[in-house]
């Protein structure tokens, strides 16, 4: 075989491991606890477009396997540290998705998420801008909420629009068969093939997402009087960065994004996997108010060594792997 | 043969709207929340029309029978431009739509790319340059090598090209086909 050598450069190995330094030292500094929970676990994320991927268990080698999954992230692990009372804490390590392969994806993937007691989204947003302006030697980030990146890149105002029309804009742009009716998905795709791509100009934390596209974070009214969700994402050269939530901690609303997400996926045809109970215990146990986020880091080094593609800064890729 | 959105890859020649189409700027798309598309820069072969086009990641799209050959040049017939496979001496005619501008270049003998789709031409590329021999210009002016200016001359081909005003009817000149511009003396 002669494709033993590694996708990334030596050099380049060398400032992945120069950023990890940088990363546990910021941390360190600010007295965050770093973790590490199981990769592997008997329950899968529920989130219907995230697909885990699963791994036979056997108790001896002639025994039936027990299905298995290797984490998507390790949110829900952390959060039930918090619940245990560990204080603010950080995990980076090896995460894993299905189906993810592409200038911007490997399969597996390195992941910073952290989570820190009483900050809420806009705390955290400026903990997170300390951290990648201190990786990236970049200046102050913008804050701008969805609804305001609608308007200025697309001129449409998501509070009229009617999902048809939103279908329309999106089909100017680029042609696509979709479910008429489902908004959500022409808000995702509008901006991940439109909007996206015009963020290159200037790093930018979205904040404010729609209620309908929460995940994990409280659900809040706005100034306008609109329910929105505390959840924020950063965009550097338009790429997607990081993801973070004022954490939900009502144990009952979490049974029922659960339950709501594993109804998605059937009503789509994706597998239906062991939803996570012992979340919903930990919150019922008590989940601090806090704030969590989590960070491709593959990506930031990308962005640090203004790399083409994730295989120039990871040793090895799924293919080489 | 149909191919599913993680097959989708440059170069690929696909169906779409009933006519043959290839992938240039193949990419993949996944919001970390959101569903995965595969979004590409669509060319359709018959018509010329570039255009986006994303794919769900369970849709799937039907594979054209399109294929590129090298083929040499034989001759023009008053409707069809003939050409022939050097190894095979498989001959194929093409109508001045598949030909399109090409037509321009186009040199008997010379080797040029041809598409097929269905075993049948839509397309003719001819190599970024090509030599070709003046048949009508202005005579030339001596020694005027090193100044500006320029005049028209036909080829054989008969295609019109800019020149520099000494070249004689005769000459051979290298042309560069994507721009249509005068590169030297052959």
């Amino acid at each position: 075989m002669s494709d033993w050598k590694p996708t990334a450069s030596v050099e380049n190995l060398h400032k992945r491991a120069a950023i990890f330094a940088d990363i546990r030292r910021y941390f360190a500094e600010q007295q965050v606890l770093e973790v590490d929970t199981a990769v592997l676990s008997q329950c899968a994320v529920s989130d219907p477009f995230i697909d885990s991927l699963d791994v036979a268990f056997r108790g001896h080698p002639d025994a039936s396997a027990e299905m298995c999954y290797l984490q998507t992230s390790p949110e829900y692990a952390m959060k039930r540290l918090l619940a245990a009372g560990s204080g603010s804490i950080y995990q980076m390590g090896k995460v894993f998705r299905n189906g993810e392969e592409g200038r911007y994806h490997n399969p597996e993937f390195t992941m910073l998420e952290w989570y820190r007691l009483g900050f809420d989204d806009k705390n955290l947003m400026d903990d997170v801008e300390r951290l990648v302006r201190l990786v990236l030697g970049i200046g102050p980030i913008r804050r701008c909420t969805y609804a305001e990146i609608f308007m200025e890149k697309l001129e449409v105002d998501l509070q009229e629009i009617s999902t048809a029309q939103l279908a329309d804009v999106m089909r100017q742009h680029v042609e696509v068969n979709m479910d008429p009716d489902d908004r959500d998905g022409w808000l995702n795709l509008l901006m991940s093939h439109v909007i996206e791509p015009l963020l290159k100009e200037e790093p930018v934390f979205i904040t404010d997402y729609p209620a309908s596209q929460s995940a994990l974070a409280r659900i809040k009214t706005n100034t306008d009087g609109q329910l929105t969700a505390s959840r924020f994402e950063l965009f550097v050269n338009g790429i997607e960065l990081a993801n973070g939530y004022h954490e939900l901690t009502d144990p009952t609303e979490q049974q029922h994004r659960l339950e709501a997400d594993q109804r998605s996926r059937k009503q789509l045809g994706l597998p239906q996997r062991p939803l996570e109970q012992r979340l919903v215990s930990a919150l019922a146990g008590g989940l601090p108010d806090c704030a969590g986020v989590a960070l491709g880091v593959d990506r930031l080094i990308m962005l640090a060594l203004q790399a083409e593609h994730i295989e120039e800064v990871i040793p090895f890729t799924f293919r080489n792997a | 043969m149909a191919y599913s959105a993680n097959q989708l890859k440059n170069g690929l020649k696909v169906m779409l709207e009933g006519d043959p189409c290839t992938m240039q700027d193949v990419e993949f798309v996944k919001p970390g929340k959101g569903q995965a598309f595969t979004r590409v820069k669509m060319r359709n072969l018959m018509t010329g029309r570039v255009w986006e086009r994303t794919f769900k990641s369970n849709e799937s799209v039907e594979g054209a029978d399109v294929m590129d050959r090298d083929m040499e040049y034989l001759y023009f017939d008053g409707e069809l431009y003939h050409f022939m496979v050097p190894v095979t001496f498989e001959q194929y005619g093409a109508d001045a739509t598949a030909v399109g501008d090409a037509a321009k270049w186009l040199k008997e003998n010379d080797v040029c790319m041809v598409t097929l789709w269905n075993d049948n031409p839509i397309a003719v590329t001819v190599g970024n340059f090509v030599e070709l021999e003046v048949t009508e210009t202005d005579p030339g002016i001596k020694g005027d090598t090193a100044q500006g200016g320029s005049k028209p001359a036909t080829l054989a081909t008969g295609a019109v090209v800019k020149v520099p005003l000494f070249i004689e009817q005769g000459d051979i000149l290298k042309i560069d086909t994507r721009s249509g511009e005068y590169v030297s003396r052959a």
